[in-house]
């Protein structure tokens, strides 16, 4: 994996700081995010890789650092532009529209792309019908290659668990994102749904050149499917480099088997 | 047997975003408006088109304005009254300052002012949420009928105080509102409406806006995520909400009880909506009608139950032993199907695509 | 108890508009009248007034604190307790006893509800539970004059409600208001010491914030939510004697919740304190409002001030000055 080629730096974190109150999240974590590559978070329970993908896209606003997207210096954002810029995420306790199908929930995903006005909307013959044909095919496209054809029209309050995460995953692939932010896709899965959701991941990543960034657990997948790898602790950072300088790293070695003093 | 999918191919998505895909539920609502439209007029006597059907109609459609606000988008409002008797004031404001104006653009105009004032009172919506919104929406129902009652402007410097719909036609000659206009045409003109309204109401609920609506309800911030904006798209649920329910209250006032007076517009108005969409649904069309049709028709059962059964009770009492039995029904319903009549019927529908296998 | 400093300068500010608005009201129009004992008159009088609307938030606020239920049916408990007071009452029975089997029927009432509707629909959404409180409501109503009749019954406690004058005979208060606030904060007082103290206390804050948790570690919900609607209608009847013998059992009775709503949405909809103060500010508000402000815009406003004067709170502070603060996690 490591002779890939990445393109430039598209997002740079650099110094970012935040804290609630009196306590403190993030402590001055750096790192970058190469165009096309698949760059994982990893870290015990609350090291803080949740808030890191907050502050990527907008939900949390640290109080220092820079963060450099696309080679400009980001102002505080508000939560709804994110998506505006390409970023799309999915997140570590589902959220999804538990009322509407799997269907809508996609087809939500593409709301910033759907142009026609209330009114067109309302009379719906005409514009609005071709504009929602138009995007019902690119959303059959991801319910293929993610293959829950089955599932299309049941409200997703209904499905197993690891069939949400796969809408969930459906629905921010729908904004065609440029980065696209995966909170813990796999957690709480058995194997075969990890070897699956592990392949959605690497197939997105290949076939549309998304840029990836993973928080996940499951060291093994991890190390498997990541070009780079930084390691969080307490809101520290430990390391940061391809999975195998990072699996030697003394640090990490030391906050996951623990050390004796 | 009958109901069934099976066999049923769509060749294109067109068909498949069609308003009922299913060929028995298309014919059902056609058999249904068709009923509507002829059977019910031609068999019907005076009573129950004046004061069974029309206030049914009516009424339908505010209980579909509020469900738009809190049954799609999540946004739990008790100003429905309010609402209404903006439109109401509205409209006949507009029909005695422009007397030539159509009864269509009356309507439509004072649906528009009703959502100019529902953007209004949705602005706080952005920041209060739940049950403080809730009773922040109350605000709005006891300011709106105060200023109603408290400047003479409104109802134009009437000495009484009750003011008396003007007369209107809605095609050639055949009055719709006043003294003169049959119950028929009445009932024929509101059914337009509504049904209009409810089709308009239906392309919105599944075209992007109204996934944009249920995504704010489910799950306000995921939604804000992928890029929903919050305050425009609660103020167009507050907007179209009101825009219906000031159509309806302006259709109540005009067409049927014939006088414009604030009193039918209080509190317990809000309330009566609420229960509507509560009882026939949250976040469906079909729910406004059928809850709408369960409480206009259960006080008037409740009244005249005592009769059938020879029972001659006092007048006030009647009242209250009616309040008791509502209230009991009320919860009784909500233990049996919280989810409202419009669940009943899907699972109705599900159970009858298996028929007669048990699944 | 921690107050935020906001919620501090919020009441703080709310005081000063409370005196600075009427004052130069008074300066610029003709037809208002002021002066400084006449304004703290009407101020004093509003904020009695207030304790009475904090009675019935108060209501409110215990069962909402432990099970999340927005009972819209307080106005007609307080209803249904006065009218069952005075119903016994003028069946003879002495007034003491007649509190007393009142008292035993707001229990029977708690426990039905908690049978009937509760038991039933438990995890339903609150829009679910909040329709059936006012189910509750509508039979409540119709239930308790279908028995007592609706015609206005006096309810006599034989205290004076005569107006007297106290600070050196500037100011006119009725003593009748002092003598219900001074219940009120009696009430408020005993209730806040049974939920810190006691171990039912600690139970029910332990249900407020956690249903599952707190039946996983073997606290009885049922028996929880029986206390805290039977508490509720003691509160309930608290208020419907003083309001009952102030305005008359009557079903206006029954709406005096829709005054006690913009208390609870300005307090916040879990705090005890938050229903006192919010009570007060509303009261006072409300009643040097009607005097000072009132007759510029026409009149009769009281019908939604209090409404408005609850949702600009709101707005600098959407959970209310002492709820609990909404986070919302991802």
């Amino acid at each position: 994996m490591n002779e890939r080629n990445f393109g430039e730096v598209i997002l740079d974190l650099k110094g970012i700081s935040l804290s609630f109150g009196a306590m403190r999240v993030l402590n001055n974590i750096s790192f970058n995010v190469r165009q096309g590559e698949i760059r994982s978070i990893i870290g015990p329970n609350g090291a803080g890789k949740s808030s890191m993908l907050n502050v990527i896209n907008g939900v949390y606003h640290p109080q220092e650092g820079e963060i450099t997207f696309r080679g400009e210096v980001r102002k505080e954002m508000k939560v709804h532009e994110a998506a505006g810029f390409g970023i799309a995420r999915t997140f570590q306790n589902i959220a999804l529209f538990k009322g509407m199908s799997t269907l809508d929930n996609i087809m939500t995903g593409r709301n910033l792309k759907m142009k026609s006005s209330m009114l067109a909307q309302a009379i719906y013959w005409g514009k609005a019908q071709k504009e929602e044909i138009e995007h019902r095919k690119k959303v059959e496209e991801i319910i293929d290659f993610l293959e829950i054809q089955a599932i299309r029209k049941t409200p997703v309050g209904r499905l197993p668990y690891g069939m949400q995460k796969r809408v969930e995953l459906g629905r921010a692939l729908a904004a065609e994102p440029e980065i696209l932010l995966l909170d813990e896709p796999m957690a709480g899965m058995n194997v075969e749904e990890k070897e699956d959701m592990s392949r959605f991941v690497l197939d997105i990543n290949d076939e549309f050149g998304t840029t990836i960034v993973l928080i996940e657990h499951d060291m093994g997948v991890v190390m498997d499917i990541s070009d780079r790898v930084v390691v969080l602790d307490y809101g520290r950072q430990l390391a940061d480099g391809t999975p195998d300088v990072v699996r030697s790293n003394q640090d990490v070695i030391d906050a996951y088997l623990g050390v004796s003093h | 047997m009958f109901y069934r999918e099976a066999g049923e191919f769509k060749a294109s998505y067109q068909k498949d975003q069609a308003i009922l895909p299913i060929r028995q539920d298309r014919w059902f609502i056609w058999a249904i408006i068709a009923i509507a439209f002829l059977v019910i007029p031609a068999v019907s006597s005076d009573y129950w088109l004046g004061t069974i059907m029309l206030p049914f109609l009516i009424l339908a459609l505010a209980a579909l304005g509020l469900n738009v606000l809190t049954g799609y988008a999540g946004q739990l409002s008790l100003g429905t009254g309010g609402f209404m008797a903006t439109g109401a004031f509205a409209a006949y404001k507009l029909a005695t300052m422009f007397p030539g104006m159509h009864i269509l653009f009356v309507l439509l105009f004072s649906g528009a002012i009703t959502a100019g004032v529902g953007i209004l009172f949705g602005i706080p919506s952005l920041r209060i949420k739940g049950f403080y919104l809730a009773v922040a929406t109350l605000a709005s129902q006891f300011f709106l009928i105060w200023m109603f009652n408290k400047f003479g402007w409104f109802t134009n410097y009437s000495a009484s105080g009750v003011i008396t719909a003007p007369q209107m036609t809605a095609i050639g000659d055949i009055m719709v509102t006043g003294a003169h206009a049959t119950v028929t045409a009445k009932y024929l003109f509101a059914l337009s409406i509504v049904t209009l309204l409810a089709l308009i109401t239906k392309n919105l609920v599944r075209s992007n806006i109204g996934r944009e609506w249920m995504a704010v309800r489910d799950m306000d911030i995921a939604a804000e995520i992928i890029g929903i904006k919050m305050l425009p798209t609660k103020l167009k649920a507050f907007a179209y909400s009101s825009f219906l329910c000031g159509i309806a209250g302006a259709l109540w006032a005009f067409v049927h009880t014939g006088s414009v007076e604030p009193l039918a517009f209080d509190v317990n108005r809000s309330f009566q909506i609420l229960f509507m969409i509560i009882i026939g649904g949250l976040g469906s069309i079909m729910g406004a009608f059928l809850g709408a049709a369960f409480i206009v028709l259960l006080p008037i059962f409740l009244s005249n139950a005592p009769h059938w059964f020879g029972l001659n009770i006092a007048v006030d009492l009647i009242s209250h032993i009616e309040a008791m039995v509502f209230g009991a029904l009320i919860i009784f319903f909500l233990i049996v199907e919280p989810h409202g009549l419009a669940r009943l019927w899907q699972i109705t529908k599900e159970k009858l695509r298996l028929w007669p296998f048990p699944y | 108890m921690r107050v935020e400093r906001d919620v501090i300068y919020i009441i703080f500010a709310s005081l000063l508009l409370m005196v600075i608005i009427p004052w130069s009201a008074g300066m610029l129009s003709e037809d208002i009248f002021f002066e400084w004992p006449f304004f703290f008159e009407v101020a004093i009088g509003g904020l009695l007034a207030g304790v009475m609307y904090s009675l019935v938030a108060l209501g409110f606020v215990l069962i909402f604190k432990a099970s999340g239920v927005f009972n819209f049916a307080q106005g007609a408990m307080v209803l249904f307790s006065a009218l069952t007071l005075v119903g016994l009452n003028e069946m003879g029975l002495p007034m003491w006893l007649s509190i007393i089997a009142t008292l035993i029927v707001m229990l029977i009432l708690a426990i039905a509800i908690e049978r009937v509707v509760l038991r039933s629909l438990v995890n339903q959404e609150h829009i679910i539970l909040f329709m059936a409180t006012i189910g509750i409501a509508y039979f409540l109503d119709g239930f308790g004059q279908t028995i007592w009749g609706s015609e206005v019954k006096l309810l006599d406690l034989g205290f004076s409600q005569n107006p007297d004058f106290y600070f050196g005979g500037l100011i006119l208060i009725n003593d009748f208001d002092l003598i219900a606030a001074g219940i009120a904060g009696v009430l408020v007082i005993a209730l806040a010491l049974f939920f810190q103290y006691t171990r039912i206390g600690r139970a029910l804050r332990a249900v407020a914030d956690d249903h599952q948790a707190a039946l996983s570690v073997g606290i009885p919900l049922k028996h929880i939510w029986v206390i805290v609607w039977a508490v509720a209608g003691i509160v309930a009847l608290v208020a419907g004697i003083m309001w009952g013998s102030k305005l008359g059992v009557q079903f206006s009775l029954a709406l005096i919740a829709l005054k006690a709503l913009p208390v609870l949405i300005l307090g916040g909809f879990t705090s005890v304190p938050g229903a006192i103060i919010g009570g007060l500010i509303i009261g006072a508000g409300e009643k040097l409002a009607e005097v000072f402000i009132a007759p510029m815009i026409g009149g009769g406003i009281e019908d939604w001030f209090a409404y408005m004067l609850a949702l600009a709170f709101l707005v600098f502070r959407p959970q209310g000055l002492f709820g609990e603060k909404i986070i919302e996690r991802v």
